[in-house]
């Protein structure tokens, strides 16, 4: 299935906003993301407007990186791990179109980074923002489904649900079995999802010098974590978190401290381990491709 | 309304840009970001102080303020702000000595975001000396010297970042210059 989006005009053009958004929903949206700076891990909600992109397709990401987005900035985007889905295509052009800005697919050379599902393997830096798309930011939501009840538990900093659900898996497991969106501590006192990201990519969170911004579409809530601030993914003292990666090395770059995608090869069941951060892999190779030539 | 001077020469570009300085200044608390403006004021507003309010209040805002009938009636012009009781406001502004925080909107346990920005002017900032600044958004310390800090702040602050997750945030404002304490950072005396 391909989605073509058509975003209006270039927004040099007139008849439509800088960034798509009106002034006044950035407005919103841009004092709902100094107010979550300032109160790390704890959800904001904010008035999420339509978008021309089906939920899902990161709606409420988009709204944020609209909402920071400058003619300077330089934008990458990625889908788990890669630039090139048609997700990333779309959102890329789509801020290409209504903002003019320039696009990336390297990491090193992004002033904001837009991301589903992964956080890139190069270490951002302190002139870089990370969007993350965000489709359910309640991280207690499918042990208590009511709204009212999960912000008093926020309130009351009461974490002994997820405390529960983890042991849980341990006591029948062994190990807790939660290998994406694996629930973290912000600042020892909000507890957050990192979104689908997988747990491996955990601790980068912890003290990033980028700044972190989180946007959820339909939920219309936005977090944030400030840069060099402490990010613990939950774990109990005899089952300390350990982050997890396929136990291969890259079939294309040879890396064994990367996360890695499993790749049906052919018919016959032949698979490969490669890079999930097409970008890092990518320049890796070429790393390794120079070297060889020397 | 004769006599105003206008606001943002490109309000969406300018906005943003102002924006974007208060957003770093709130991330990395004590670091002096520059808003770059030159736009024609009433006195006593400066530069920075004027940048952050047209790119963040609006309708939507309850405002309250010390700096006189010109300076109200070019905010109120171009943000259309409702004014409002300090103990109510979204934004107070500060040009004088500032109300005491524990006065200001300090939000709930379940909605800490509905609490004050208190924009205070100030005479100076230089970072490298004065206060020793620790927290979220900062890697080891920022220094911050703040020129013509209202009296007492530093022990004003320690209370306000007890009341955690509640409390307000600051922005200081020094001409074109601002730094941010949000509630979460600590100050030492330098
Ligand atoms: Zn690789």
């Amino acid at each position: 299935m391909t989605i073509t989006v058509v975003p209006p005009a270039p927004s040099t053009l007139e008849g439509y906003n800088f960034a798509y958004l009106d002034e006044a929903t950035k407005r919103m949206i841009r004092r709902a993301l100094l107010k979550a700076v300032a109160i790390p891990g704890h959800q904001i909600p904010f008035g999420a407007r339509e978008m021309p992109l089906p939920y899902g397709w990161g709606t409420g990401g988009i709204q944020v990186t609209a909402s920071i987005l400058g003619p300077t900035d330089t934008l990458k985007v990625i889908d788990q791990g890669a630039d090139d889905t048609t997700n990333a295509i779309s959102i890329r052009r789509f801020f290409t179109r209504v903002a003019g800005v320039a696009t990336t697919e390297h990491t090193a050379e992004a002033t904001v980074v837009q991301t589903r599902h992964r956080i890139p393997e190069r270490t951002l830096r302190e002139d870089q923002i990370i969007v993350y798309q965000v489709p359910q930011p309640e991280p207690l939501f499918r042990l208590e489904p009511r709204r009212m009840e999960t912000k008093r538990l926020h309130a009351l900093a009461d974490y002994g649900l997820m405390h529960v659900r983890l042991y849980e898996d341990i006591a029948r497991l062994g190990h807790i079995a939660k290998a994406y969106d694996y629930p973290v501590m912000v600042n020892r006192r909000y507890l957050m999802s990192p979104s689908p990201i997988p747990a491996f990519d955990n601790p980068k969170m912890h003290r990033m010098p980028a700044l972190q911004l989180f946007g959820a579409g339909r939920e219309k809530r936005i977090y944030a974590i400030p840069p060099y601030t402490e990010v613990r993914s939950l774990d109990f003292e005899d089952h300390p978190f350990r982050p997890i990666r396929a136990p291969h090395a890259c079939a294309l770059c040879g890396s064994r401290d990367t996360y890695l995608d499993e790749v049906i090869t052919d018919d016959a069941g032949g698979r490969l381990f490669v890079c999930s951060d097409t970008d890092f892999c990518a320049e890796r190779q070429a790393d390794s491709a120079k070297e060889a030539a020397e | 309304m004769t006599g105003l001077t206008p606001g943002f020469a490109d309000p969406a570009l300018d906005a943003q840009a102002s924006f974007r300085a208060v957003l770093e200044a709130m991330s990395r608390p004590g670091r002096i970001q520059r808003t770059g403006s030159s736009l024609h004021l009433p006195a006593p507003l400066g530069q920075a102080t004027a940048a952050v309010l047209l790119a963040l209040a609006d309708a939507d805002t309850g405002f309250a303020h010390d700096a006189g009938a010109a300076a109200e009636a070019w905010l109120r012009f171009h943000c259309g702000m409702p004014l409002v009781p300090a103990g109510e406001a979204t934004f107070v502004l500060a040009t004088g000595a500032p109300p005491a925080l524990a006065t200001l909107c300090q939000g709930s346990e379940e909605e800490p975001q509905a609490s004050a920005t208190l924009v205070i002017q100030v005479a100076g900032l230089a970072e490298d000396e004065g206060w020793h600044l620790t927290g979220p958004g900062i890697e080891t310390e920022h220094r911050l010297r703040v020129d013509g800090a209202p009296e007492g702040f530093v022990a004003a602050w320690a209370a306000n970042r007890a009341g955690f997750p509640c409390g307000v945030d600051v922005v200081l404002c020094a001409g074109d210059r601002l730094a941010a304490l949000p509630r979460t950072v600590m100050i030492a005396e330098g």
